[in-house]
């Protein structure tokens, strides 16, 4: 095309206002109401208060894994004594326990991205009806017990111990179950907040075939949603103790229940690092969400 | 430099990364129908669209334009007929191999990614080379003078930047059919009338056959070649827009298109009789008797004698007045007149019918 018949539009109109404005950018003159956004120094107290609150349950914890005994003085065995041989042979429960809990973790996350997130875009999608019903029956879960649910499961699982013999990532199946309320909340908020059937009808009259709409446009913006679940999930699963108990299995708080009978110390110790864990889980799942496509490429 | 690509669709016309001007398809619909839970949509619709023309499908709300439209394009399936583009039925092709560029009502930028990379997407998909396709994709932005934006984000942009993107992603392939499914109505009325003349001119440059559904009449009447005026399913006349103005077919289109007031008359021997003057009837045949008469502003017009009425009030529109008058017989008119001419609110004024033939209702009807 010659520039003489592609001349450029007559000059572009400005760009929405509020772009590059700081969201916090407030014209000085306006009066403090009631209801406005609290002061920094408003903020940093709540944020103390509530934060204190959540911090010293987890002080108390640190404070008693150094404690000796009750003689009332305090030791660094607890910790150093983790990382003896001897340790290492009497806590090996405990470490494959720990490998137990994260393949459970993986295979869940696997179940709810392969299962549930390509049912859910569908639904939204070509069947939008179904959206109640796929809704009430993802919340189910949360509204049964746990023990009910193993009471279900349990002639489920002797089948599946038939199927798949009775290694403990068949739990998986079960924990696909129970976190559905928290990986459907996840997903269906960011499927509600992007326009699905535009950009997938968009994607398609450019010549996009169904799973490259899926892979390449969908997928990249349900990002949010799809981590947010993900690592719900693994917290939910990493958390879990009822079921594995009853089932008898072996994951990680099955294990911190029968190492903190014979040494409180190493359980509490262990606690704090699934606590840690789940903590950098949900710090990663904020910064993910909080990222938006221009702050990522800049 | 080389570009190695491949074309998904069937048999195109045009090399989606050549720069050469393609000749636009012809599409054709036959006898097209489509019912959605019991109401039909599409009423048996035959349109044909020559190579290179601008058609504007104008209708009210659910008269089944945009789902014409989407059938064209496969978003949606047809229950019986034919369509045809560059001869070849195209009712089981899937969207994706249609090889046809659209543009949407809402805002459709692929969020996660930049100007630039919606804009390649489409060619990415006909996996041209990474080179020529960051080439074409720039030279396209330029076209809606959006080169500057190319590494921002759909959020970074206004309503109408972002239809601009749409509209050079839509034409980045250089497909057979460019379709725009009412893609200048979130825009605010300034930029509209800017985008559409921007895309006329794309259009006749590109000579891309264009379909292009529209609520708004003058938006349809400013851009297309032609326009399909329609109504519940159906094509109530095609013609040019001067045509449609001129000669409607029948009253709705002439209610549709462009303003008409509504005057009681009598129709004698198919001849409508209003306020004293004969006028020739337009359309189809009534039969006698009452009716009302559907008569353009511009047929009117402020004289120093004829039917007397009263002044409510009176717009000033650039390059003529709009004044409302009220008649003795009650009717309210807008008339169409020069700027110099100042009515006031209730100023006594005397109108008079041009003589132009009109289009009539039978009485009592809405529309």
């Amino acid at each position: 095309m010659s520039a003489d018949v592609a001349a450029p539009l007559s000059p572009a109109e400005p760009a929405p206002a509020s772009a590059p404005l700081s969201p916090r950018a407030k014209p000085a003159n306006q009066a403090v109401r009631i209801g406005a956004e609290p002061s920094a120094l408003a903020r940093r107290l709540i944020l103390g208060i509530i934060g204190g609150i959540f911090l010293i349950p987890v002080i108390a914890m640190i404070e008693f894994t150094f404690r000796n005994g009750l003689a009332g003085d305090y030791t660094t065995s607890h910790w150093t004594g983790l990382f003896s041989e001897d340790s290492a042979r009497t806590y090996r429960g405990l470490y494959q326990a720990i490998e137990n809990s994260l393949v459970l973790a993986a295979v869940t996350v696997g179940i709810v991205l392969v299962l549930l997130l390509p049912t859910m875009v569908l639904v939204h999608m070509q069947f939008p009806r179904l959206k109640r019903t796929l809704e009430f029956i993802c919340i189910i879960p949360i509204t049964v017990p746990a023990i009910v649910l193993v009471v279900g499961l349990a002639p489920v699982y002797s089948v599946v111990v038939q199927v798949l013999g009775g290694s403990t990532w068949t739990l998986a199946f079960a924990y696909g179950i129970t976190v559905l309320p928290y990986a459907y909340r996840a997903i269906q908020g960011n499927l509600d907040a992007i326009p699905v059937t535009t950009l997938s009808e968009a994607a398609s009259t450019l010549g996009a075939g169904w799973l490259t709409v899926l892979w390449k446009i969908l997928l990249p913006n349900l990002r949010r949603g799809v981590l947010a679940a993900s690592f719900i999930s693994i917290a939910v699963v990493l958390g879990e103790f009822t079921i594995a108990s009853l089932l008898n299995r072996r994951n990680l708080q099955t294990a911190l229940l029968q190492v903190s009978q014979s040494d409180p110390w190493v359980a509490v110790i262990f606690a704090l690092a699934a606590l840690a864990l789940a903590f950098i889980l949900l710090l990663i799942i904020g910064r993910l969400g909080a990222a938006s496509p221009a702050r990522r490429k800049s | 430099m080389t570009a190695t690509f491949t074309l998904t669709g069937p048999t195109p016309t045009s090399d989606p990364a050549s720069a050469a001007p393609p000749t636009g398809a012809t599409v054709q619909l036959s006898a097209v129908v489509k019912a959605f839970a019991g109401h039909t949509a599409l009423n048996s619709i035959d349109l044909e669209v020559a190579p290179g023309e601008l058609v504007a499908l104008l209708g009210p709300s659910g008269c089944g334009k945009t789902t014409a439209l989407r059938s064209i394009s496969g978003l949606e399936s047809i229950d019986s007929g034919r369509i045809v583009i560059d001869g070849v039925d195209v009712a089981d092709t899937p969207t994706n191999k249609r090889d046809i560029g659209m543009v949407f009502q809402a805002y459709s930028l692929f969020p996660h990614m930049t100007v630039l990379e919606n804009v390649e997407f489409g060619l990415k998909m006909r996996k041209v080379a990474a080179a020529r396709r960051r080439e074409r994709a720039l030279e396209t932005l330029e076209m809606v003078g959006l080169t500057k934006h190319s590494d921002r984000f759909a959020h970074q942009l206004s309503g109408g930047q972002q239809q601009r993107v749409a509209l050079a992603r839509a034409l980045v392939t250089r497909p057979r059919v460019l379709l725009l499914d009412e893609p200048l109505s979130a825009l605010d009325a300034k930029v509209r009338v800017q985008l559409r003349e921007e895309i006329r001119r794309l259009q006749t440059e590109l000579g891309i056959t264009t379909v292009f559904v529209t609520h708004d009449q003058e938006e349809a009447l400013a851009v297309a070649d032609r326009v399909a005026v329609m109504r519940d399913g159906r094509i109530e006349q095609i013609g040019t827009p001067e045509e449609l103005y001129a000669t409607p077919a029948n009253a709705f289109v002439a209610d549709f298109v462009g303003l008409s007031n509504r005057m009681p008359a009598e129709l004698i021997d198919g001849q409508v009789h209003l306020h004293g003057c004969t006028l020739n009837l337009l359309g189809e045949p009534m039969p006698d008797g009452p009716v009302v008469a559907l008569v353009r502003p511009e047929d009117i017009a402020l004289s120093t004698d004829g039917i007397a009425g009263t002044v409510i009030s009176s717009s000033f529109l650039g390059s003529l007045r709009r004044t409302r008058v009220r008649l003795d017989d009650g009717t309210v008119v807008a008339i169409q007149h020069e700027v110099e001419r100042h009515p006031l609110p209730g100023e006594a004024v005397t109108v008079r019918l041009k003589g132009a033939p009109v289009s009539a209702l039978p009485p009592k009807t809405k529309k």
